[in-house]
């Protein structure tokens, strides 16, 4: 019975890995354009540094620099809590791959 | 010195009239006699430097005394390049031939003096080879120099230098002073600055200036941070599980909505269209702006013709006894609506600045499309509304109550009715084949008073030879036939026996103001027959009132019993319907007569266009005999004037060309004149002043024609 529930359980996991490999914006106020450009970049980067978030993190904020102009704060990481203080309307956080969230702000 | 001295003197003596020194090189016969040839060198040394020396003469005290003779006795010498002291005759052994022999080449070389010199030039090998020797670089040399320089300038500096003189070296060029102290230094000087060009430290100049310094200035500026917020969120494994299972929820509710959706793609369609409707809306909301920027841009453009509408009175009215002017103001064209004739003109009964003009053609083989305009006052520069058609248009009319609503007669002889509040471009209703359209072109339509059911009707009239009422009764236009022209001749023997009455050509009517029923026709014949819609057939009475086609028929605005008519035949003739035998005035144009209007502001007055292009204006209280103003309005000759049209309110008329201008004037004040009784005081305004004036006229012209007739 146990085995069985782990293995159900196991491929409600892959399942849920699978299904829940796109991104899922939480919380944005950026504008629709920014938002899916930044969204894609991330998306980009996580796909890129699977395995090193923090590579991961340092691409999305220097590409972001590069983009939209400097003082940009990317965070990638599987838990976390956060305050920060944010320029309007450059703001985007996000969920990724299941397992990933991933901060993204402009504060200079 | 003066030892060298006493021989140049000497030769001085000898050969002080020697031309030796005057410019060319002396030739002097090298070595030969020691001193008198150094002599001469001297002197001509001495001669070179002259310029410099002293004039006096010293002598020295052993010099030769000579006498004054002896002085100024000549020698002669020749100087050569030969060697005086050279043997003339060498002689050596050849061995070749065995012999003594001269030599002829005899060598008159002689050197006197010669001195080693102590440089040597830098890339010589001997130079090389002292560099390599002393292992030094330039700068060596360069010290050594300065170093030789220094040691002259202190021999010759005095005694006590002297004595230190044997230690070398020691003189730097900077501080020749420091002479004693450091001996041993010179074994190695220190180079001044190695591999420097050396320079000559004398030969400079310093210049120096002071410029201007800006003044400095401080500026700054405070400017307000991007606005922030502040956001917080804790983020791990269960807030994403949860937050994608929500997310999957959503998708799952969206795709089942989405079955529905599809459903209703129909009624999405639907929202489209009416988007689209929308934005056409949004089109018109901006041509509300737009129209009335045109104007505001027509208004600048034609100022002083909007000026004289309003405030112009010819003021030379005052020096003519009776006559007046038109003064041309706008004039309205539209280039798609170009070289097609006016068929007519009329105004606006409810807004006084706007009017209708058709356009369509009087020549029968030249029929070509048509058009409905609308212009404004307001905009000269473009219709306000526009509705081309196929057939050419004849004749217009608005309903006075309905102003919106256009009645118009085509050339193929049918009618319609426009609505210009609708958007579309086709007739709200339009006669066909079955419905009783006219088989020639329709030449007049007339809106008429609401039939009993309140509903809108008007007539028409065509060669055709019928008068048909149309009535408007929701989506159909039925018609009635008010009246069938006939001629009075004797019905025609078809080819089959049938009998054709030959029918009436119908070109113009006008129902009376106040008698419903009452109305004239006229024909092509040049007839006019007054008849009653009671009678079917038959008419009251006929006039033989033109010998040509009659282009208008039109009842006084005041006087119930008197009309006006005019034709091709020139002339304009007014009646009184009760008395058949003639018509009251009669005016001959001296052209063919296009249109008549009365005034509506007189009843005496009333303009007529003619078609060699001029206006014509009586006032029958003025002058009954001629027109008190006759002016040409066209620009080109041949140019026909075809409509004229009085404006209710405003002192303008507007007349209508067959090349599809449309010009408006302005009536001078004479040509609107109150008539003033003795007094000066105006009569009393009104209908009836109106009629009693007309009847005063109709008195004077009657009577006389009666007394003819009773003759």
């Amino acid at each position: 019975m146990e085995d069985q529930q782990e293995g159900k359980k196991e491929e409600k996991e892959t399942d849920y890995r699978r299904l829940q490999s796109y991104p899922l914006i939480r919380h944005s106020d950026m504008n629709e354009e920014m938002r899916t450009e930044t969204m894609e970049l991330c998306v980009t980067a996580c796909e890129k540094f699977s395995n090193n978030n923090e590579t991961a993190a340092k691409m999305i904020k220097e590409t972001m620099d590069k983009k939209f102009g400097a003082s940009w704060h990317a965070v990638v990481g599987e838990g976390y809590g956060f305050e920060i203080a944010h320029e309007v309307k450059n703001l985007l956080y996000m969920f990724f791959g299941g397992n990933l969230a991933i901060t993204v702000w402009k504060c200079s | 010195m003066p030892p060298k001295a006493a021989p140049k003197q000497k030769a001085g003596g000898t050969g002080s009239n020697l031309k030796v020194g005057k410019g060319r090189a002396p030739r002097i016969n090298a070595p030969a006699k020691g001193k008198d040839d150094d002599a001469t060198t001297e002197a001509g040394d001495g001669v070179g430097e002259e310029w410099m020396q002293a004039k006096t003469l010293i002598k020295p005290d052993d010099q030769l005394e000579l006498t004054e003779q002896e002085l100024k006795e000549e020698f002669t010498r020749i100087l050569t390049a030969n060697n005086p002291h050279a043997p003339q005759n060498i002689v050596r052994y050849n061995f070749k031939e065995g012999t003594f022999k001269q030599t002829s080449h005899v060598d008159q070389l002689a050197i006197h003096f010669s001195l080693e010199g102590n440089m040597i030039h830098k890339d010589s090998d001997e130079a090389r080879r002292q560099k390599a020797k002393y292992g030094a670089s330039e700068s060596y040399y360069q010290s050594w120099m300065w170093k030789a320089l220094s040691e002259q300038a202190i021999s010759e500096s005095g005694e006590e230098k002297k004595d230190e003189g044997e230690v070398e070296g020691d003189a730097k060029p900077e501080e020749g002073e420091q002479d004693g102290e450091k001996g041993d230094d010179s074994a190695t000087p220190a180079p001044p600055k190695s591999d420097q060009k050396l320079t000559n430290q004398f030969n400079f100049s310093e210049r120096a200036s002071q410029t201007y310094n800006n003044p400095y200035r401080e500026r700054g500026s405070q400017t307000e941070p991007p606005p922030r917020a502040t956001f917080s969120s804790t983020a791990n494994q269960w807030e994403i599980y949860d937050a994608y299972m929500e997310d999957l929820e959503k998708q799952e509710k969206a795709k089942e909505s989405k079955k529905q959706t599809s459903r209703k793609d129909e009624e999405k369609s639907k929202k489209k269209l009416t988007a689209l409707e929308t934005q056409s809306d949004d089109l018109s909301r901006i041509s509300h702006a737009a129209k009335i920027i045109e104007r505001m841009v027509n208004q600048n453009t034609y100022d002083d013709v909007a000026q004289d509408f309003k405030y112009w009175e010819d003021v030379s009215d005052e020096y003519r006894d009776h006559e007046g002017t038109c003064l041309p103001l706008w004039k309205f064209s539209y280039d798609k609506a170009k070289r097609l004739a006016v068929t007519s003109v009329c105004w606006n009964p409810k807004y006084r600045d706007l009017f209708a003009v058709t356009h369509g053609s009087y020549d029968f083989m030249k029929q070509t499309r048509g058009m409905i305009l609308f212009y404004t006052l307001k905009n000269p520069s473009y219709p306000e509304y526009i509705y081309p058609t196929e057939s050419g248009v004849m004749c217009v009319d608005l309903h006075p109550e309905h102003p919106y609503l256009i009645a118009a007669g085509f050339y193929d002889g049918s009618v319609a009715v426009y609505n210009v509040t609708l958007k579309t471009l086709t007739p709200l209703y339009q006669s066909t084949a079955k419905t009783g359209k006219h088989t020639d072109p329709v030449w007049q339509v007339a809106w008429q008073k609401d039939d009993l059911d309140n509903n809108l009707n008007f007539t028409s009239i065509s060669s055709d030879g019928r008068v048909v009422a149309w009535t408007l009764v929701k989506n159909e236009l039925t018609f009635t036939d008010v009246i069938q022209l006939t001629l009075d001749e004797v019905p025609q023997e078809g080819p089959d026996g049938t009998q054709l009455a030959p029918l009436g050509c119908g070109t113009c009517f006008d129902f009376h103001k106040q008698t419903d029923h009452l109305f004239l026709v006229g024909t092509e014949e040049g007839k006019i027959h007054k008849c009653s819609k009671a009678y079917n057939s038959q008419f009251l009475d006929t006039f033989d009132a033109h010998h040509m086609a009659v282009y208008k028929v039109m009842w006084n605005h005041f006087h119930p019993k008197i009309f006006i008519s005019c034709s091709a035949d020139w002339t304009v003739k007014i009646w009184d319907h009760t008395y058949t035998n003639g018509p009251m005035f009669t005016f001959d144009l001296g052209s063919s007569v296009g249109d008549v209007a009365w005034a509506p502001y007189s009843s005496t007055v009333f303009a007529a266009v003619t078609a060699d292009g001029k206006v014509h204006v009586f006032d029958l209280n003025v002058n009954k005999y001629e027109p008190i103003c006759e002016q040409a309005v066209v620009q080109k000759k041949k140019t026909k004037l075809t409509h004229i049209a009085f404006n209710s309110t405003h002192p303008i008329i507007i007349v209508g060309d067959d090349r599809g201008y449309v010009t408006s004037l302005k009536l001078s004040p004479n040509l609107r004149k109150v008539p003033k009784d003795k007094k000066g005081a105006e009569l009393s305004k009104g209908p009836e002043a109106e009629i009693a004036k007309m009847d005063k006229l109709l008195s004077l012209v009657r009577e006389p024609s009666n007394k003819d007739e009773k003759n």
